[in-house]
């Protein structure tokens, strides 16, 4: 799978909180460092409230890599739902796993709304990892799967 | 079918520079259920705002999308704009067209098509919006001050005096803080207490001010309205209510060793102890750590001088709730210690002191009553030498910002040297001279000019002692280029100003950010100075960032004018981006199953048991609610539920599938 197609362009998602890693985006703007543009940033209020079923739904559709980033632990707007989030990634690793997803397309991290630098650097090592892994084209198994349980969230 | 508006703004050129508007406009228009669609060049100036108003009023438009700012910044701006045009402002959102895109990307293709697919997701989210109707809840009309120093001083009396009521918390045993260590104050040289202590005393004296000395916050729940502080009042082990300040306990306490913190360690104080002379409240305090009572069982001395009876030697820390409204944390900032300047020798050599221990050398009520003696024998230094930048600005100790006060305050000190010591010679090796304010730069003028100080550019590599000196190895960087080396009796460093210890663990206690440094983060740099990302939560003072006197009262003030805001209704609207639990008619079809892992999940107690009971009084299920007092709408609970019955408003799963969707369905 190691393709290393200098020509690709994957497209990533990221699923980010609205307080921390949000913010430390929208910083990475107002300091006018430069990232990749694959990456585009969906706003939840919360890492806790991202189902991860959505990050299936992602790869389903053709997503090649997904970021998940949210406030450092202790830090959370809502006290504890970067820790929900932290324990269901673990959990949700293995069934990756099981299901044939390699997990390295999936970068799950912590970004404070003072790290606008950090995102930045988080944009790039993840597109460049992404393209090294080259285009995601199992994600078919998945949206068979999904679409013999008529999932829709 | 839906009717969508989507308007996207150049920002001047500031997103039209990497992003091509117009095609972006031209091309939203043919993604379906878009009515309308344009591009203008500032869409929050107010004929941008017209411009929407009248485009949801001709073409009866049923959702809007802008494609401009961060929504953080923005958002309010334009759902009162749609508000005002009669359509829901909840059926409005903003495409991150700036900060997530025209700034961090080059001009190109990619960048448009990236703008493009955001304010695609934003038109798919957008369709499957609700209207929404805000909640309104009501105020408690009474503020939390944590930190009794003069920004707290000041926001509680500016509080105070608007007819709130304060409650002001204090960790030491009176309130004062740095200010009131300090001699006299730049740039005009008066007395700090002289200004400080009338402050303190108004405090104390003030009708609706509750004052809580050695008393820390211990949680804190709720939001903003509506916070449930408990406050933890250290055992004081003296009554207060008995206590009438006489000072014979102190007096006669044999532990009398013990480093004063007031002193910044250079006096020493007893074991009961009232930090200093002019402290409010001022009554003593037990510092356990150090009594021979609470030590070795043994001693009670100042139980048989006391003449009221008031020591409590079983007396335990008390918890207090409180009911409170908004919060001004103005819990100040620390100087860096001993450990950092081995260089330096500061903690090696006794006479290597920081600028906080000769502040309180040159004081009036310090350990020299005002006469700048060496700490190590007491005589007069006749060459003296002050290290500005010890630690700032400086990547390698970790502290690569400006402490901002130092500058001032070491032209300050050395200007009182060369008052208090005629004879004396004093240097000052500094990087820059950052003087900026109100008659800064007069003041290190007259330091050089008047006062003669010799102000030498450069850094100071180590201080090593040699025959009784002090030897000060530095370069002078603009004149010679060449190495300096005085022989000083006595070495003062401005050392870096940091966070409070303890700032990381307040912040996660309120739930507020911080930087790196611990330092509490305001809401915006620029027009957010005083508030916290956690509504209802205000900073002032040095706790946010190293500031002197003035900028920290005017911070305070500014605090307290939000605070007073908020207090003059009576009611607060609260945006109802909150989680529901699906409940068609007849609620008995409900697809809760009532595992309740949403109550396990909830961080706010915010999510009721709901019993639903049928035709004859039974209870058929119990399904849950949600409490919308307490919801704050993380959502954790709607990625818990397995019947996907709970769902957030705003953020719901069709929102959310919908934009993943259409990011990639292309």
């Amino acid at each position: 799978m190691n393709n290393n197609n200098s020509e690709f362009e994957p497209k990533i998602v990221a699923f980010v909180c609205n307080w921390c890693t949000y913010a430390g985006a929208d910083l990475t703007g107002t300091s006018r460092l430069k990232y990749a543009t694959n990456v585009k940033i969906v706003r939840f209020p919360c890492t806790g409230r991202i189902d991860f079923m959505l990050l299936l739904k992602a790869f389903a559709q053709g997503a090649d890599g997904v970021i998940v980033s949210g406030c450092h632990p202790n830090d959370c707007h809502y006290t504890s739902g970067n820790f929900h989030a932290r324990r269901r990634w673990i959990t949700f690793r293995g069934l990756l796993d099981f299901m044939g997803i390699d997990v390295s397309r999936i970068q799950y991290s912590w970004v404070s709304a003072a790290e606008g630098a950090k995102w930045a650097d988080i944009v790039n090592t993840t597109v460049a990892n992404i393209r090294e892994l080259g285009p995601y084209t199992e994600y078919q198994k998945v949206a068979d799967y999904l679409d013999k349980e008529d999932y829709n969230g | 079918m839906s009717k969508i508006g989507v308007f996207i703004c150049h920002c001047g050129e500031n997103i039209s520079a990497t992003v091509d508007c117009e095609k972006v406009a031209q091309d939203i228009r043919k993604v379906e259920g878009v009515e309308y669609a344009i591009d203008y060049k500032y869409m929050c100036s107010d004929p941008g705002q017209t411009l929407i108003k009248d485009a949801i009023k001709e073409h009866h438009l049923d959702g809007v999308v802008v494609g401009s700012c961060s929504p953080r910044m923005h958002e309010p701006t334009f759902r009162k704009a749609c508000a005002e045009a009669g359509l829901n402002p909840f059926l409005c959102e903003m495409a991150n067209l700036r900060e997530h895109c025209s700034w961090v990307h080059e001009k190109g293709e990619a960048t448009t098509e990236k703008a493009f697919d955001l304010v695609k997701m934003l038109v798919e989210k957008v369709k499957r919006n609700k209207p929404l109707d805000s909640i309104k809840v009501p105020i408690t009309k009474k503020a939390l001050v944590i930190g009794g120093g003069i920004a707290g001083i000041q926001a509680s009396l500016d509080i105070a005096n608007t007819g709130h009521q304060v409650i002001l918390i204090e960790k030491d045993p009176s309130i004062g803080g740095h200010m009131s260590q300090l001699s006299e104050t730049f740039p005009t040289l008066d007395c700090s207490q002289c200004i400080l202590t009338p402050r303190m005393v108004e405090v104390a004296q003030h009708p609706n001010i509750t004052l809580y000395t050695y008393a820390e916050l211990e949680s804190l729940e709720g939001f903003i309205g509506n916070f449930t502080a408990k406050i933890r009042l250290k055992a004081k082990s003296v009554d207060h209510k008995k206590c009438t300040g006489c000072g014979a306990c102190f007096q006669k306490c044999p532990q009398k060793r013990i480093p004063s913190e007031f002193n910044a360690g250079l006096g020493n104080r007893t074991a009961i102890y009232v930090p200093f002379p002019q402290a409010v409240p001022n009554k003593p305090v037990i510092d356990r750590e150090h009594c021979n009572y609470y030590k070795r069982g043994k001693c009670k001395i100042c139980e048989a001088t006391c003449p009221t009876g008031a020591i409590e030697w079983d007396k335990e820390d008390e918890i207090l709730t409180e009911q409170v409204g908004a919060i001004v944390v103005t819990t100040g900032f620390n100087v860096k210690g001993a450990d950092f300047f081995p260089e330096y020798g500061y903690g090696q050599y006794k006479d290597v002191i920081t600028g906080l221990q000769f502040e309180r050398l040159a004081s009036a009520s310090g350990p020299t009553l005002g006469e700048i003696r060496r700490p190590s024998d007491g005589t007069i230094p006749k060459k003296i030498v002050f290290i500005a930048c010890a630690g700032s600005r400086d990547e390698a100790k970790g502290i690569p910002y400006c402490s901002k006060i130092c500058c001032m305050y070491t032209a300050k000190h050395a200007m009182l040297y060369q008052h208090k010591v005629h004879d004396g010679e004093s240097t000052v090796f500094y990087m820059d001279i950052r003087a900026g304010g109100k008659n800064y730069e007069e003041f290190v003028r007259r330091a050089i000019e008047e006062d003669h100080v010799n102000y030498v550019r450069g850094r100071v590599a180590r201080v090593y002692e040699k025959n009784g000196k002090l030897i000060v190895k530095g370069v002078d960087t603009l004149l010679s280029g060449e190495q300096v080396e005085i022989e000083a009796d006595m070495v003062v460093l401005a050392t870096a100003g940091v966070s409070n210890c303890g700032a990381e663990q307040l912040a996660q206690k309120m739930h507020i950010s911080y930087d790196p440094y611990h330092f509490f983060a305001e809401a915006h740099p620029k027009l957010k100075p005083v508030e916290t990302n956690t509504a209802g939560i205000f900073l002032a003072g040095a706790c946010q960032a190293p500031k002197d006197i003035p900028e920290t009262v005017g911070m305070a003030s500014g605090a307290a004018v939000k605070v007073a805001g908020l207090f003059s209704n009576n009611e607060l609207v609260r945006e109802p981006l909150i989680a529901v639990v699906n409940r068609s008619a007849p609620p008995v079809f409900s697809t809760c199953v009532g595992c309740f892992m949403c109550q396990t999940a909830c961080p706010y107690n915010a999510i009721e048991r709901e019993e639903i009971k049928g035709r004859d009084g039974k209870v058929i299920k119990t399904v849950a609610k949600v409490n919308p007092g307490l919801c704050q709408g993380c959502g954790t609970c709607v990625a818990f539920c397995r019947s996907k019955s709970i769902d957030i408003q705003g953020y719901s799963n069709e929102q959310m599938f919908a934009e993943v969707m259409s990011l990639l369905n292309h």
